[in-house]
């Protein structure tokens, strides 16, 4: 059964629904389902939001889709490591169809809590197709949940990043201070997987610099691809500011726009990263 | 046969050892390191794990990455000395909760009853402390209600490790009802009523009913009436359902000769009666008062909901339990309204004493039972509201922290939550509900122990150590993200059920017996309800507070899909009785009757009390030092003033961002500021959003009550007004925390903040949609010398606000914004400093509270907000804590850019700066919106300055104060720079 409380704003929306649905998973403390839906609906692509248990009884086949969604949230309170036990959860009961429907012309995307279960799952970065866990998501460096925006910045162009210059939009997690050894960086770099790094307002590297870089990430990573590009992964939530009145600074910039008679937009800059992601299936 | 094993997990390189270990330095412990050491001790009996078995669950449970670990071997270390921290019996275990699943998951089969896993942490501890120092810092990890303590000193943990410890409960009670006399004399019938019924197993008194003795007459009359003794299960069910808790008593009961009917019809409901008969067709209101929140219109498909609850008492225990049950506890009166609204917002108080000083105060003689230091409660009541937020996906935006010394043995701690539903779901009104007669009680969520019974009135020493911890409950949060989401997100849709409500204070008890009222009958089979461990007596059961619980009434043609529905979300739900339309609620328990009480007794047959009041002693006057001679250092004083500073330690810790509705945050501004107000939309594709705001005034009680609660009234509207919310818009709650309610000159100042209430709602025209009052917020206990002491709270009432936006584009923050910009005062500034921070600053007592005129600024506020909503506004900000000269710094420090302001009037140049008159605004606009701005404003806006420069400039009659924005940034957020 698919979950509709709030019917989707279409009317925001000027564009036209691509055929291909999205699957974003739910259950046991996730909770940023409902934005993600909403972020993908107005760049054009339909979701279900579906309970993990659901997929486990056969109620709904991951095969049937093209995007595959861990949003953001709480999974299991984040008790044994965040992400781990959802992974677990996933490992455990929904391995054989996870790995079908990699083996397809799909992506995946995963975002706060979603990039903690990817990073168990071993799906990013997944060297030559080997699901290992080769990075993690370790509690940040100052011990305690942090939520404010941050600017982050592609460090190399993707299906993902294409087009984008900057996203700006929240962090909120404990646990994403980005690790890994020295070669698996390398390989990251090397092989062009680095999506997104934590940056200063005006792009300048955030060099592992607070509040820059919120958590004391390696390379100041705040987001990677697997090796073959399908798979995305981030700490940030774009999906959490969409429209313009969702950034931290708009009331400033519209005054600035106001002053100089420009027109004030609608819609975020973040929104581009979804707008790629339905070009991808269109 | 049981089978042990222990799991140890460690990070190779941990990240936080840092700031973990700078912070107990900072605690004055002078250590090197300080390691933590996570620990799984899987406990099973019916059968063992392979070693292959064990390594793969320690795989599952570390990250292979970052962390090791040891199955059955301790883990190497160099260290000096190591404290593990694991919970007492019977407390809630979250960690240990999930590694079970995660194991069941893996192994493919449940464990049995009985099996589990217990999680605990051990520390590793560098640097030569004394034994004692090492004592007090395990009281720092670890509080004696729930945790049990391990301390080895290196070489007592050699090779061997720590001992493994299995938190088994183990009861030996009898489970089954007891009858009790009450054909006894009045000395004893108050023992009952005061410290309880005698447990025939042990001797022991069970614990307070709180039950009077005119109470306990009209229970012994009613038993009288029908030939039989009560038995222990409904005189405990009576006490819950009266308690002060429940039926408000101080606030319900007649008082002095003109108010028959109470302070709670006669000034909270009559003000919102009167308003929404006087809007008539323009009443926001939907439902009011009779439900676990209260709710307005959002717009023509949904409504919104808000409740703000205390949770003290818990909170002065155990500060992060306390406060994680208070936000769940709050949440699930969302979850309980009408057929089920989905939290959206959560909103945060603390009223603590200064987390700086470490009173001397004791809960026994002979310095026995400390009380916690502020600052740990500080911390614990900023983590628990933080997780349970955090955890269940809602965003806490709104709060504020106040500070002041008579908190110290009974912190306040406020939790509130402002929930969504449609209005319909196209055949029935969402906000209404019913139970029907044959409808099936359906509990959900976690299982029942013996958490919270009696609240916290059980001290820690009666506790054997097997003992279930009773005083304090832990919430789960994810137990009851679950429980919420299969409720809002589907099975309200699906019309599953006819009612729900939370069970909070009583338990089933209460929650049962109240919706019942809805078909007039209920039948509890209590030995359906499913317990964390066997042997608890029935009156255990019924009035347990095991927390992530809710109640619903199931029609028996939805029962199996609802039933099948909760298992396929992994949420448990239990048939325990049916309601009735018998007029009684009836209560088995292994085939015996156990309880059989009208329900009018129960709700009704409690004895009326009238109370009186006498004034309180007027407060002295000290005389006040003269004006300062360097203002520019007094303003930075009053910036760094913890009532006044920046507290955003706190709001990032909050997730204030999830659910993608965030529009004005906790911090504004490019040199964030934390406002008096956030906005945030709740319906995506909606333009419209909630405000959120509130106002308190602890220190103006003592002072003039009546004066307090109108300035409380005035300073939650204001707020939401600088936002843009026109005043026809907004709904307030009120929260009262009172001390010593029994003592007439207490409730003199209750019943005049009662009437400042009704003044202010009709005054403004906005309607109190939920309120909740705690009336004996005292602490009693022992000095180091063994004195007497009681520390009261000062008289308390919080209250919030929420607004609905119309169009949030159109908001403002309360940042400057552009150098050019000019700067309006909204509001004339009186000499009016008593209780203020100012006079708090000085430690001068008395003088003068601000007074309003409310017709007045009911004018001013329509103008203003509708000045914002025609764009001609760049900055809004009220006047409040700290007057003209803060309100100025904190829009200049968020904005980062300067102010030349010129105020005028012969008043003593601080009196002008400091005085907290209320009304007031700052407003900054574009130079070109001059004109149109002062037509709109009227005679209420006066012209002081200009945005400009890198400093703030106040000049007035004889004098001036210029300090740089960065002095003043440094000075607002240095007193929390270390949280």
């Amino acid at each position: 059964m698919t979950q509709a409380v709030f019917s989707s704003s279409t009317k925001v929306s000027g564009e036209e629904l691509i055929p291909d649905k999205a699957l974003i998973m739910s259950g046991y403390g996730i909770n940023s389902e409902m934005e993600t839906k909403e972020a993908l609906l107005r760049a054009g692509m339909d979701a279900d939001i579906v309970h993990i248990n659901d997929l486990i009884d056969r109620k709904f086949r991951m095969t049937d889709y093209r995007l595959l969604v861990f949003p953001g949230g709480f999974s299991y309170g984040d008790d044994t490591g965040a992400g781990n036990a959802y992974a677990n959860r996933v490992r455990n009961n929904l391995w054989n169809d996870l790995t079908e429907f990699l083996e397809e012309d799909n992506l995946v995307l995963g975002i706060c809590n979603g990039f903690q279960i990817l990073a168990n799952l071993g799906l990013v970065p997944a060297f030559d197709k080997q699901y290992n866990r080769d990075i993690a998501l370790m509690p940040n460096r100052k011990g305690v949940l942090e939520c404010r925006y941050v600017t982050i910045k592609p460090a190399f162009e993707n299906l993902w990043t294409k087009g984008i210059e900057r996203i700006v939009c929240p962090v909120s997690h404990g646990e994403g201070n980005f690790s890994c050894s020295p070669e698996v960086l390398k390989r990251l770099k090397s092989q062009k997987m680095i999506a997104f790094t934590y940056c200063r307002e005006d792009l300048r590297p955030a060099d592992g610099e607070y509040p820059f870089n919120p958590n004391g990430s390696t390379a100041d990573i705040a987001g990677i691809t697997s090796a073959d590009g399908k798979v995305l992964a981030m700490m940030p939530h774009p999906e959490r500011a969409m429209e313009f009145v969702n950034q931290y600074d708009w009331t400033l910039q519209k005054e600035i726009l106001k002053r100089k008679q420009l027109p004030v937009p609608s819609e975020s800059i973040n929104m581009r990263l979804f707008r790629n992601i339905v070009d991808y299936f269109r | 046969m049981a089978y042990v094993h222990r799991i140890e997990v460690r990070y190779k390189n941990d990240p936080r050892l840092t700031v973990r270990t700078n912070r107990i330095r900072s605690l004055g412990f002078p250590i090197e390191e300080l390691h933590v050491i996570d620990i799984y001790t899987v406990y099973t009996t019916s059968c063992d794990f392979s070693p292959e078995e064990l390594r793969e669950i320690g795989i599952q449970l570390a990250n292979p990455v970052v962390q090791t670990f040891t199955v059955d071997k301790a883990t190497v270390a160099f260290f000096d000395s190591a404290i593990e921290v694991g919970f007492l019996p019977g407390v809630t275990d979250n960690v240990g909760t999930t590694a079970r699943q995660t194991i069941e998951d893996y192994i493919k089969r449940k464990f049995e009853p009985g099996e589990a896993v217990y999680s605990s942490q051990l520390f590793f501890v560098t640097g030569k402390l004394s034994p004692d120092a090492l004592q007090n810092l395990a009281t720092t990890l670890a509080n004696p209600l729930i945790h049990r303590v391990h301390i080895k000193s290196r070489a007592e943990y050699g090779t061997k490790g720590m001992d493994v410890v299995i938190p088994l409960v183990d009861l030996h009670e009898l489970p089954a009802a007891e009858l009790v006399s009450l054909d006894l004399d009045d000395p004893d019938l108050i023992r009952i009523g005061k410290e309880g019924i005698v447990d025939s197993e042990t001797g022991q008194r069970r614990g307070p009913l709180a039950l009077d003795l005119a109470q306990l007459h009209a229970i012994r009359d009613y038993f009288a009436t029908k030939g039989r003794k009560p038995t222990d299960i409904e005189i405990e069910s009576l006490a819950q359902t009266w308690s002060e808790h429940c039926k408000h008593t101080i606030f319900a009961s007649p008082l002095d000769d003109d108010m028959p009917k109470g302070l709670y019809k006669t000034c909270i409901q009559a003000a919102t009666n009167r308003i929404r008969q006087e809007r008539g067709d323009k009443d926001i209101c939907l439902s009011v008062f009779s439900d676990n929140s209260g709710g307005i219109i959002f717009d023509d498909q949904y409504l919104v909901t808000h409740k703000v609850e205390t949770h003290n008492s818990p909170s002065a225990l155990d500060p992060f339990g306390g406060a994680l049950t208070g936000i769940v506890g709050v949440n699930r009166d969302t979850i309980g309204f009408g057929l089920g609204a989905k939290p959206c917002i959560n909103i945060y108080g603390f009223c603590v004493g200064d987390p700086e000083k470490s009173p001397a105060l004791f809960r026994g003689k002979d310095k026995s039972n400390p009380i916690l230091s502020p600052r740990r409660i500080l911390d614990g009541v900023v983590s628990g509201v933080g997780v349970g937020g955090n955890c269940s996906g809602i965003p806490t935006p709104q709060g504020f922290v106040w500070f002041d010394d008579r908190y110290v043995g009974k912190p306040l701690v406020f939790a509130g939550t402002v929930g969504i539903m449609p209005r319909t779901d196209g055949s029935r009104n969402l906000h209404e509900k019913q139970a029907q007669p044959g409808d099936h009680i359906v509990m959900v969520g976690g299982r029942v122990g013996k958490d919270g019974i009696h609240g916290a009135t059980f001290s820690s020493e009666a506790l054997d150590p097997g003992s279930p911890v009773t005083a304090v409950q832990i919430g789960d949060p994810i137990t009851q993200k679950k429980v919420s989401d299969v409720i809002v997100k589907e099975a309200r849709d699906l019309g599953l059920y006819h009612s729900i409500t939370d069970n909070g204070a009583g338990g089933i008890s209460c929650s049962v017996a109240e919706m019942a009222k809805e078909c007039n009958g209920c039948h509890v089979f209590l030995d359906k309800v499913p317990l964390k461990y066997p042997g608890m007596a029935p009156w255990e059961i019924w009035i347990s507070e095991s927390q992530e619980r809710m109640t619903l009434a199931v029609p028996p043609e939805k029962l199996d899909e609802f039933m099948s529905l909760l298992r396929r979300r992994e949420v448990e739900g239990t048939v325990i009785g049916e309601f009735t339309n018998s007029g009684r609620c009836v209560v088995e328990f292994n085939g015996a009757v156990v309880m059989d009480i009208e329900l009018s007794f129960l709700h009704d047959g409690l004895p009326v009390k009238h109370l009186r009041t006498t004034p309180p002693a007027p407060v002295s006057t000290t005389p006040v030092p003269p004006c300062p001679d360097n203002l520019d250092e007094m303003v930075k004083e009053m910036l760094s003033r913890k009532n006044i500073c920046s507290k955003e330690f706190i709001s990032l810790q909050y997730d204030h961002t999830v659910q993608g509705g965030h529009v004005l945050g906790p911090v504004q501004g490019t040199g964030r500021v934390q406002g008096m107000a956030t906005l945030t939309k709740v319906v995506p594709g909606s333009k419209k959003g909630v405000g959120l705001s509130q106002g308190i005034f602890p220190s103006y009680s003592e002072i003039d009550s009546y004066r307090m609660a109108v300035a409380c009234i005035d300073t939650a509207i204001r707020g939401l007004i600088a936002l843009g919310i026109p005043l026809e818009a907004i709904a307030i709650l009120d929260n009262f925390c009172w001390c010593s309610s029994d003592d007439p000159g207490r409730l003199s100042q209750l019943r005049h903040a009662a009437i400042g209430c009704y003044d202010g709602a009709t005054g403004f025209e906005t309607p109190f949609i939920s309120g909740k009052d705690s009336m004996f917020n005292d602490f009693s206990g022992y000095d180091e010398q063994n004195n007497r002491v009681k520390v009261s709270v000062p008289p308390t009432l919080l209250v919030s606000s929420i607004g609905i936006h119309p169009d949030v584009t159109k908001a403002v923050s309360l940042d400057a914004k552009v150098e050019g910009d000019l700067v309006y005062l909204i509001g004339e500034t009186r000499e009016e400093c008593g209780g203020s921070e100012y006079f708090a600053h000085l430690g001068c007592s008395g003088g003068t509270v601000p007074d309003i005129d409310i017709a007045a600024m009911k004018a001013r506020y329509k103008r203003l907000s509708n000045a914002i909503l025609h764009d001609l506004v760049a900055s809004a900000f009220p006047v409040t804590h700290g007057g003209l000269a803060i309100a100025l710094a904190k829009v200049a420090i968020a904005g980062r850019i300067g102010m030349d302001v010129t105020i005028s009037g012969d008043m003593r140049p601080d009196y002008s700066l400091f005085s907290e008159t209320l009304g007031r605004f700052i407003v900054t606009i574009a130079p070109d919106k001059k004109r149109s701005f002062e037509l709109a404003m009227g005679y209420d806006a006066f012209l002081i300055g200009r945005v400009t420069g890198k400093s703030l400039q106040i000049t007035g009659k004889g004098f001036r104060v210029a300090v740089p924005v960065s002095d003043l940034e440094t000075a607002y957020k240095k007193p929390f720079g270390g949280y």
